[in-house]
């Protein structure tokens, strides 16, 4: 194995397609126009000596260690700002050099503590390698000014150790500005500046601050651009630097970063964003550089256990009893109330494996189609809105697409909580010059943040989002900004042309949408006009769309737009869902939902059922099966009495929580396959323990549809008395086999070869492909042997482009005077999803608790205090909370985040959902606010529930 | 704080939709406050959508903002170059002396700062200083004492 060298070129990489030949150290290079002779001189494998330089950011000039000689030219110029020309002869090493760089060296070594020994860089510091490289001898400066002496020194500060992933050592920083810049560049945050001038000059996190009270969101950049041990992470302090590395993918959001796992044997030691990786190109954030603490957190459950009733304690068991149990009870089950009485769930945080064995189970095992995954309640719109539109279930282009966009239009996302590192690079083509249009009922950071700042913010009210679409759409057609040729060439135009008529009609025009909406006809025209006309316009959607009532429409709608327009089939356009889960994409490509095979290929569909049946041995069952919600209502009918649920925490998750616990309740067997004992838990009759995503070797799909590999650096820890511990697909494997289904995969890779075998858009998909490229973006098959990076160029996957009518109309969930107010929710970015992994780790100090943002004039009719406990009661419930009071939300609408189980966001939010899949209505629920002294009476039971149900015999600390 | 927060908000608004106009709004608040409190660095931000880092970088660059009032009379010693081979020091310790504080400090009533400056552009008359904006050249211990007494406290 051993560590992953990556090289650092010292600058960027230019995109010029114009070659320029010159001479370096009597070697004939050529190398793009606008390279700096630092790189083209990186690239024939010769590194210069080079402190400021970071192939991360652009060249800076600032450290005069990089210095070379040019025939013609006079001086020593510095070769990371030095752009190579045609016929320059360059040399590298002179003897004039090594004594100016010798000279350089030992000015920064004179200012710099000499405990390399005992330094936590030791071995990986930049500084002490360039020493090495100049033939630093002998530093000859006596003792003066300096930063680094600790007694009666006022230059000297001391550590700042506030954040908790990493320490700031100021006598340790040679001020090469690499951290500022990677701030700034990459990160686009501008948390860091230089304060000073001169010999006063420092590193300062906002106004001379701590990084935790600075602007900073513990991204990573710095301390990963940063050469010394000035800004190194606290568990290279703890545990010595890493001895291999191993590149893997993030398990967190949609984004799908490449991470090298960099370990000290089965120790992760830490997390380094791989520049080689597609999605994140070397950038991260807070949650998959620094919180992996939950993998071995202590409330991890590696033991099987089992209950007969949900109110008994749990009593741990092997492997064996716990499978065999789960084997007997569902059989039981299925013999008494018939084939259909149980079902699975797959989960978006497992492997593509791991879901197509899950969904194979329910299957081929059950016998039924009772298979659904949490996609029901974020993206389901995303995929049948695309597939009637564009004839496929998924985001249009790549992430790199965005560098070359010019209008870029946010609708119900919030990238720099919810998908950070594509929110960097947004950033970026924004502070480039391209134009954002903001459609949310809430001031998200995008709307304006240092150097972004939104041409138009259309701060619609909660559940108006087809009408302000529709409105759009109005302007692009009546004002004649439609896409002629396009539509005529790529798309239905009878569809066209009956939609045309549709969205013409004066209702349709920001006019008369203005009072449903709230948003000012001229800022509606406006947005329309600069999306038809700016050039290359990208949409990018999240959960602000799909979980509404109207959730498809508006895929549609925005579907319709970028038809309308033009605004496919090339890069920098394009219909992009930011998904939420690491898989959430690849979990809907594997067939879990109970009416698709993997693929998307129906199950009424007999040729694609044959497929599977050949190869199963099996006959399916052609109709689909039950959808979540459903299997909670047959749940209370008595006819589905077993479920199996792997990864994913449907109690905390899934919308009206009554229902489901309700549902939990008069089921017969749940089993719960999980690294924790999570909410859903506390229903469970069977505890199957996880691995996570360290633990295994499998494969995730981003949301640009790119296949990653995860690969397994330690083994799994749920033994439980076994020899060796299981990844989940083995689990799975072996819950088959007690239930008699005789499967014998060996590795992970033998699952993707049928996946493969069967489903044509993964056809050309192998762990051997995946190897050579990195990562494959689907589909990957005869047509695009190394994958599709942007969809529909030329044509789309259904043929011609399908105009839906997206008639507006309001959900049924409407204010009045009991429930006066708008509740939507949303997400913060250093917490993930129902916060299990989050929560277990140091992210909490960002975001304790979830709380509620409401409008001053909302928060003065009530009495609100900012901090104050707050009751926020529904039709279906009622929960508290505390407030914090902010103009970020408009009058009216009040919003908060869903990560701490307490808070049970989803007491309140109702079962209205997305007409066509169920989508829930998470994004709108009327509610009233008013003052509380505590927790609701349903938070103080659920609470006595909890406690009840996570006892543990034999075991007095019941893990949470 | 209330009025200072009110009339930095009148400059920071006097200078909306100007181009580069970070630093003649930190010359126009250090005029009107004779400082630039660090309050005042957010409410620069926030107007010129920079961050509270940025600004701060461009404050602490520049010795000329303060980050407290200086005292009534402001002297300041060239100590650049030209007036150091012309004999600054004496100078130098001509005004300590006489004005009792060192350079760099404000006498403790409020009355003087003395302040250390690299070249007033006038290398001509070197040794020089500036008294309360007041250009003063070929100086030496005994004049810059002379200075120093005629500051009214």
């Amino acid at each position: 194995m051993g560590m992953i060298h990556e090289i650092d070129f010292g600058t960027p990489a230019s995109t010029s397609a114009t070659m320029v030949s010159l001479t370096i150290d009597g070697q004939k290079v050529t190398a793009p126009f606008g390279t700096s002779v630092m790189r083209a001189a990186a690239e024939m494998g010769t590194s210069i000596p080079k402190l400021c330089a970071t192939d991360r950011v652009e060249a800076f000039g600032s450290c005069r260690l990089c210095l070379i000689e040019v025939e013609g030219m006079r001086g020593t110029p510095a070769s990371c700002t030095t752009l190579v020309a045609e016929g320059m002869v360059v040399r590298t090493e002179t003897d004039r050099l090594r004594k100016l760089r010798r000279g350089v060296m030992e000015l920064y070594i004179s200012d710099h503590p000499l405990d390399c020994l005992t330094c936590a860089a030791n071995g990986d510091c930049e500084l002490q390698d360039q020493a090495g490289a100049v033939g630093l001898r002998d530093v000859r400066y006596e003792p003066g000014a300096n930063h680094v002496a600790k007694s009666g020194n006022p230059l000297f500060q001391a550590k700042d150790q506030s954040n908790p992933y990493f320490d700031y050592d100021p006598a340790k920083c040679i001020v090469c500005s690499r951290c500022v810049r990677a701030c700034e560049e990459v990160q686009g945050t501008f948390a860091l500046t230089i304060e000073g001038r001169g010999f006063d000059s420092r590193v300062s996190p906002g106004q001379h601050e701590s990084f935790l009270g600075s602007e900073c969101v513990s991204c990573g950049a710095c301390v990963s651009a940063c050469p010394t041990a000035t800004l190194i992470e606290k568990s290279v302090v703890e545990k010595g630097t890493p001895e291999h590395s191993v590149v893997t993918t993030c398990a967190y959001c949609g984004v799908g970063c490449s991470f090298k796992a960099e370990m000290r044997g089965e120790d992760l030691v830490r997390m380094e964003p791989w520049k080689d990786g597609k999605a994140n190109h070397g950038h991260s954030c807070v949650k998959g550089r620094f919180a992996w603490g939950y993998a071995n957190h202590r409330d991890r459950i590696l033991q099987p256990m089992v209950r007969e009733k949900i109110t008994d304690p749990w009593r741990e068991v092997s492997w064996d009893e716990a499978l065999s149990t789960v084997a007997t009870k569902f059989r039981a089950i299925q013999a008494a109330h018939g084939k259909d009485s149980i079902g699975g769930i797959t989960s978006s945080r497992c492997t593509n494996e791991e879901t197509y064995l899950v969904q194979k189970l329910v299957r081929a095992g059950f016998g039924n189609n009772n298979v659904d995954t949490c996609a029901r309640v974020c993206h389901s719109p995303t995929g049948y809105g695309l597939k009637t539109a564009f004839g496929t279930s998924a985001g249009t282009q790549d992430f790199d697409s965005v560098e070359h966009s010019d209008v870029v239009l946010v609708i119900g996302a919030n990238p720099t909580d919810g998908h950070p590192v594509f929110a960097s690079r947004l950033k970026k083509r924004l502070r480039e010059g391209a134009k954002l249009i903001v459609i949310d009922p809430r001031r998200i950071d995008l709307v304006r943040s240092p150097h972004v700042a939104a041409s138009h913010h259309l701060a619609l009210k909660p559940g108006t989002n087809v009408a302000v679409l529709d409105a759009m759409a109005h302007v692009i057609v009546t004002e004649g900004l439609v896409d002629e040729r396009f539509v005529t060439e790529r798309c239905d135009r009878d569809a066209f042309e009956h939609w045309a008529s549709f969205i013409a009609e004066e209702r349709n025009s920001p006019e008369a949408v203005e009072r449903v909406c709230g948003v000012p006809a001229a800022e509606i025209r406006a947005a329309a006009r600069l999306y038809a006309t700016g050039g290359n316009g990208a949409i990018y959607y999240g959960l602000g769309v799909t979980e509404h009532s109207q959730g498809s429409t508006t895929v549609m709608a925005i579907a319709n737009l970028a038809m309308a327009t033009g605004n496919l089939g090339r890069p920098g356009v394009g219909v992009n869902p930011l998904r939420g889960q690491n898989n959430v994409q690849g979990s809907c490509d594997m067939g879990s939902f109970p009416h698709e095979l993997p693929g998307y290929r129906h199950i009424s569909d007999d040729a694609t059922r044959a497929i599977f049946e050949k190869l199963w041995g099996r006959p399916l069952d052609n109709e689909p099966g039950l959808r979540i919600p459903n299997m909670f209502d047959a749940a209370l009918d008595g006819s589905f009495l077993g479920l199996y649920v792997q990864g994913e925490d449907i109690v905390q998750s899934d919308p009206d929580t009554h229902h489901v616990t309700s549902g939990l309740s008069a089921m017969e067997c749940v089993v719960v396959h999980d690294l924790f004992l999570n909410e859903t838990a506390n229903y469970a009759h069977v505890f199957l323990p996880g691995s996570t995503f360290l633990e295994k070797d499998g494969t995730f799909t981003n949301a640009e549809r790119r296949i990653n590999r995860v690969r397994k650096v330690m083994s799994p820890k749920n033994g439980g008395g076994d020899a060796h511990g299981y990844a989940d697909w083995e689990v799975t494997q072996n819950l088959a086999n007690a239930m008699g289904l005789g499967w014998h995969y060996a590795h992970p890779s033998e699952i993707m070869d049928e996946i493969a075998l069967t489903t044509p858009s993964f056809a050309g998909v192998s762990y051997e492909v995946l190897e050579r490229l990195g990562s494959v973006q689907w589909p990957c098959n005869e047509k695009a042997p190394e994958g599709t990076p942007v969809m529909h160029i030329g044509g789309f996957s259904r043929g011609l482009g399908q105009f839906m009518i997206t008639e507006y109309v309001p959900t049924d969930e409407r204010t009045g005077a009991r429930f006066p107010l708008l509740l939507t929710t949303g997400r913060i970015l250093s917490q993930y999803n129902v916060g299990a992994q989050t929560r277990r780790t140091a992210n909490v100090v960002w975001h304790a608790e979830d709380l509620l943002e409401i409008h001053p004039h909302d928060a003065e009719n009530r009495g609100l205090k900012d901090g104050d406990f707050v009751r926020v009661a529904s039709r279906a419930g009622e929960t508290t909370l505390r407030a914090t009071i902010t103009d970020r939300v408009a009058p009216g609408v009040v919003y908060t985040t869903f990560h701490h189980p307490l808070t049970q966001a989803n007491v309140i939010t109702t079962d209205y959902s997305d007409w066509a899949t169920n989508c829930p209505e998470y994004k709108v629920t009327a509610v009233q606010v008013s003052p509380s002294n505590g927790p609701s009476a349903w938070q103080e039971d659920y609470l006595e529930h909890t406690h009840e149900s996570r006892r543990i015999l034999g075991r007095l600390d019941a893990a949470e | 704080m209330q009025d200072q927060a009110g009339r930095v908000a009148a400059i920071v608004e006097r200078f909306r939709g100007v181009e580069g106009a970070a630093l003649p709004i930190l010359h126009a608040v250090q005029e009107a406050l004779g400082y630039v409190p660090a309050e005042s660095v957010p409410m620069i931000a926030a107007a010129l959508n920079r961050s509270r880092a940025e600004i701060h970088g461009i404050v602490t660059f520049y010795h000329d903002f303060r980050d407290k009032p200086a005292g009534r009379h402001l002297v300041r010693v060239c100590r650049a170059e030209a007036c150091k081979s012309m004999g600054s020091d004496q100078v130098a310790q001509g005004f300590e002396q006489a004005l009792g504080i060192r350079l760099g400090e404000t006498s403790p009533d409020g009355a003087v700062t003395l302040e250390p400056v690299y070249c007033l552009g006038l290398c001509a008359t070197a040794p020089n200083a500036m008294v309360d904006g007041k250009l003063s050249g070929r100086l030496d211990g005994t004049k810059a004492a002379h200075l120093a007494a005629g500051l009214q406290p």
